[in-house]
């Protein structure tokens, strides 16, 4: 490198190699999903289960959902995307309730209720919110990339699996789908854990 | 990777450093004064010490209209700049001082979103008399 001679205001390029380089390595691109895809029951895996506590105290333990069609999903309050489909989560929730369903929502903030609490205050959501961490994102598979959306069966199986924002009618085709299967449909697809019928698997 | 070359200073006076940054192709990071409290803004900081940075100048921001903000959203795309201004205090001694940093930043494309990440910085900086 040439000397150089220094003035008050001296001007120097520094190339930050890693900045840029983590930048540029963590953007996994997306794929384009607008279309419901709901797996054959054949192809539906079980749903990792978890307990934990929403904003109320209470504990939402997912296997306690078994009989009823939910749609999970892992959010964060600093997610765009994710803002887009809360009102339609709440409007699902508002919609269904009565058919057995049920919306369960995943806050992936780092400081947790301190800026989850007010933000369901504030955008008036109805369902059932825990937050998550990264023991929880692993369950999942490495919940990464934000919005990721599950619908998981009566019995307790990940029906379908979007990641990023998807039309809202997809949403809505595949709970109707799902609401729809005959109730004592035959588990071929599903594992039961032991000494119960249910298939969410624990952890551990 | 190669290691960025010193940054050269002197003792008592001002330097002015520029750092470089590339996103991937598709993807915004929220600027440094996002118009919505929850969204995480580009942050660089430095470390206290023999030198002060007292100023950090972010690039103007391109305003991106997303879904779920009323008004476009003042964000950065693509490559730009940072620029700090740093007063380095005159009883630095002559020799190589590495500055600690931080850049703070929070991604988006159209459709997701990739957790906020803290990326730790070295800047080397060659001091003269």
């Amino acid at each position: 490198m040439p000397a150089q001679t220094l003035s008050l205001h001296s001007v120097r390029r520094w190339t930050l190699f890693a900045a840029a380089f983590a930048l540029m390595v963590s953007c996994t691109v997306p794929f384009r999903d607008d279309d419901a895809r709901v797996k054959n029951e054949k192809e539906r895996k079980p749903t990792p289960d978890f307990s934990l506590k929403d904003s109320t105290g209470s504990l939402v333990k997912l296997s306690d959902f078994k009989g009823k069609v939910v749609l999970l999903n892992f959010w964060a309050t600093w997610c765009g995307p994710c803002k887009i489909e809360i009102p339609w989560f709440t409007d699902f929730q508002k919609t269904y309730k009565d058919r057995e369903f049920a919306v369960i929502g995943v806050a992936m903030d780092e400081d947790g209720w301190d800026s989850v609490k007010p933000y369901i205050e504030q955008h008036k959501m109805n369902y059932r919110i825990v937050v998550g961490d990264d023991k929880i994102s692993q369950l999942f598979g490495s919940v990464d990339s934000l919005p990721t959306t599950l619908m998981i069966d009566r019995e307790g199986r990940i029906a379908s699996m979007h990641i990023g924002l998807v039309a809202k009618n997809t949403y809505q085709k595949e709970i109707e789908q799902l609401l729809e299967a005959p109730k004592d449909a035959p588990k071929t697809g599903a594992v039961p854990a032991p000494g119960s019928q249910f298939a969410f698997v624990r952890p551990n | 990777m190669p290691k960025p070359e010193p940054v050269p200073a002197k003792a008592g006076a001002s330097v002015e450093v520029k750092l470089p940054v590339q996103l991937r192709e598709g993807y915004h990071v929220n600027s440094n004064m996002p118009p919505d409290p929850y969204l995480i803004p580009l942050k660089l900081s430095w470390d206290a010490g023999p030198f002060t940075a007292f100023e950090i100048v972010y690039p103007k921001p391109i305003l991106l209209k997303l879904g779920f903000f009323p008004t476009p959203v003042p964000v950065f795309t693509g490559k730009f700049e940072l620029t700090t201004r740093f007063k380095v205090a005159a009883s630095v001694p002559p020799g190589l001082v590495n500055l600690p940093g931080k850049l703070r930043y929070q991604a988006c494309n159209d459709r997701m979103c990739l957790p906020p990440k803290t990326i730790d910085l070295t800047l080397p900086v060659s001091v003269s008399r």
